[in-house]
């Protein structure tokens, strides 16, 4: 039976160390909503969501009683939007309609974000993923809790470079039009490269067009866990950080297991996968930066950082594939600047800087993540960044994206606030040689060699 | 096997002070809960304990327990908390 030890560890992790299941996402293909109306489609749409999603908040709350865990998020994630509005909408504003809807019918279940205003464009543009994609600005000004997501590159496919150099220029009017409230729109779109079907994570869940009808994907966090459990084995070999970290994954992920078994149960919805991603918060010990520290560098970013943090990410993995049937999403540790206080740290000390995020970004999930830039910064600069993001994801067949937030009116040295579990980050500096006559090439470019397997 | 669904860990953290096992079974024999273990320790003048209880024949929902144990916690000048034991037995064991 459970010991007086075991219960108290487990209260410990949630009460001091920020254990949290960091959100219940309910996946809703909207295929059968399609209608060339654009009225009913719009109708259709709301009625499902609100149909599916109906108990979300209530069972989320259920559960955190009864078990004494948090549960910080009730999101929703729906099938790319680009593949459902084709048949109804003429314009970008037809677009927009349906952003709208989906605000609605989220705020009516209680959810608190959105996903899957997305399009698919690794290879090609549709017509509709175009009128999509332009209309991005205006959907994410006009709703609260939609996000947005394009995936704009695969390893199969290749990178889609036309999508890339429009993106740039989407990111920049984003920022525009948000400028008043520091271009804060920009967090709820990212681009990816081998964007996951499943992944319950925002701004890029949607419900990938591989999945069922509905399904519940659950992302547990704890950077705070394994700290706390390192700091006990400080100046041990690496076969005891790597164990430590092992068994506190296993742990925090068999909460997320518990917790996307009794959420399928209760809402009568499949359950998907376990996202086992660390991901942090500003919350002061929940944070990614502190295991790198812990782990023996004096900042994020000094030298050691991409090795500790592969080795980071590949003991959370095995730690985390014992503890549950079907691990999926991005799985990783996140390396979110705003949202990790000791990233902020790192950045404000001249520890980091972008290029070193991005080699980060090969042994990690995710990619550039919620990196504050200056708002001056030229569209195709931000293609540039965005290309070479994708070209790390396309060449080593993992997920990589880019969440960049150009703060207009401000640069170097300014901070920006986002609130609340975004946090706040210091304005990183971009290298500013020009990559324009490269981004403005036409076309894609091809899948690597590698790709072909067949 | 033992049906696990019904039942719960009790969590009871604060200062000593006379009587507070007494009241706490008080309230769970009341409620026609089964105690099934109990370990109490002291940590650094803490009183410290942990009970599993089988619910099963309980006259109140568990949601209801969990208040009134929480009142009682109020105001014995504890922190009581009642959650079900999935959370502990999928934690620690493979």
């Amino acid at each position: 039976m459970i010991n007086i030890w075991e219960v108290n560890e487990t209260n410990k992790m949630v009460e001091q160390e920020n254990l949290d299941v960091r959100t219940i996402t309910i996946g809703i293909s909207l295929f059968e909503c399609i209608d060339s109306d654009l009225k009913k489609l719009n109708d259709n749409i709301y009625r499902r969501i609100t149909t599916v999603a109906k108990d979300l908040a209530k069972t989320a709350e259920k559960i955190e009683n009864e078990y004494g865990i948090p549960i910080v998020n009730k999101r929703i994630s729906v099938t790319p939007i680009a593949l459902i509005g084709g048949a109804a909408c003429r314009s970008e504003e037809d677009f927009v309609t349906i952003a709208e809807t989906l605000d609605r019918a989220a705020e009516a279940v209680g959810a608190n974000l959105i996903g899957g205003y997305s399009a698919l464009v690794s290879k090609g543009m549709t017509r509709a993923d175009e009128l999509l994609i332009r209309s991005i600005p205006t959907a994410l000004t006009g709703t609260r809790r939609v996000c947005s997501s394009v995936n704009l590159a695969s390893t199969k496919t290749g990178i889609n470079m036309d999508a890339v150099r429009l993106m740039g220029e989407i990111l920049l009017e984003v920022a525009e039009r948000s400028k008043d409230r520091d271009s804060v729109d920009c967090m709820k779109l990212v681009v990816f490269c081998n964007a996951p079907d499943d992944n319950p994570f925002m701004a890029g869940a949607f419900h990938g067009v591989t999945e069922a009808d509905a399904i519940i994907n659950v992302g547990v966090s704890g950077p705070g866990v394994v700290k706390t459990a390192l700091g006990a084995v400080r100046g041990e070999s690496f076969e005891v950080l790597c164990e430590t970290i092992k068994k506190t994954a296993f742990k925090v992920t068999r909460v997320g297991q518990l917790v996307a078994q009794e959420a399928s149960k209760l809402l009568g919805i499949p359950f998907g996968i376990v996202d086992l991603s660390l991901a942090p918060t500003p919350a002061i010990g929940d944070s990614v930066a502190d295991i790198l520290c812990e782990i023996g560098l004096e900042y994020a970013g000094a030298p050691g950082t991409t090795a500790a943090l592969a080795l980071l990410n590949d003991q959370v993995k095995k730690g985390g594939v014992m503890a549950s049937s079907y691990v999926g999403g991005l799985s990783g540790a996140f390396i979110p600047v705003s949202e990790d206080q000791g990233m902020i740290d790192a950045v404000q000390a001249g520890a980091i800087t972008l290029e070193k995020l991005e080699a980060m970004t090969c042994v990690c999930s995710v990619g550039l993540d919620m990196i504050a830039i200056p708002g001056d910064t030229k569209a195709t600069t931000i293609s540039g960044i965005i290309a070479d993001e994708m070209a790390l994801g396309m060449v080593n067949q993992k997920t990589t994206a880019a969440r960049l937030i150009p703060v207009i009116g401000k640069g170097v040295g300014d901070t920006v606030e986002f609130g609340g579990l975004f946090g706040y980050a210091p304005i990183m500096p971009v290298n500013r040689f020009s990559c324009d006559d490269f981004i403005n090439r036409k076309g894609r470019i091809p899948a690597p060699i590698h790709s072909f397997k067949n | 096997m033992e049906n696990t669904v019904d039942k719960a860990i009790i969590t009871v953290v604060g200062k000593d002070a006379v009587g507070i096992i007494a009241k706490v079974c008080t309230y769970l024999s009341g409620t026609r809960i089964n105690v099934l273990d109990i370990s109490q320790t002291i940590v650094s003048g803490y009183f410290n304990m942990m009970m599993i209880v089988d619910m099963k024949q309980a006259a109140k929902s568990f949601m209801e327990c969990q208040k009134d144990l929480n009142a009682l916690g109020e105001e014995i000048g504890v922190a009581i908390k009642c959650q079900r034991e999935e959370i502990f037995e999928k934690m620690h064991r493979i």
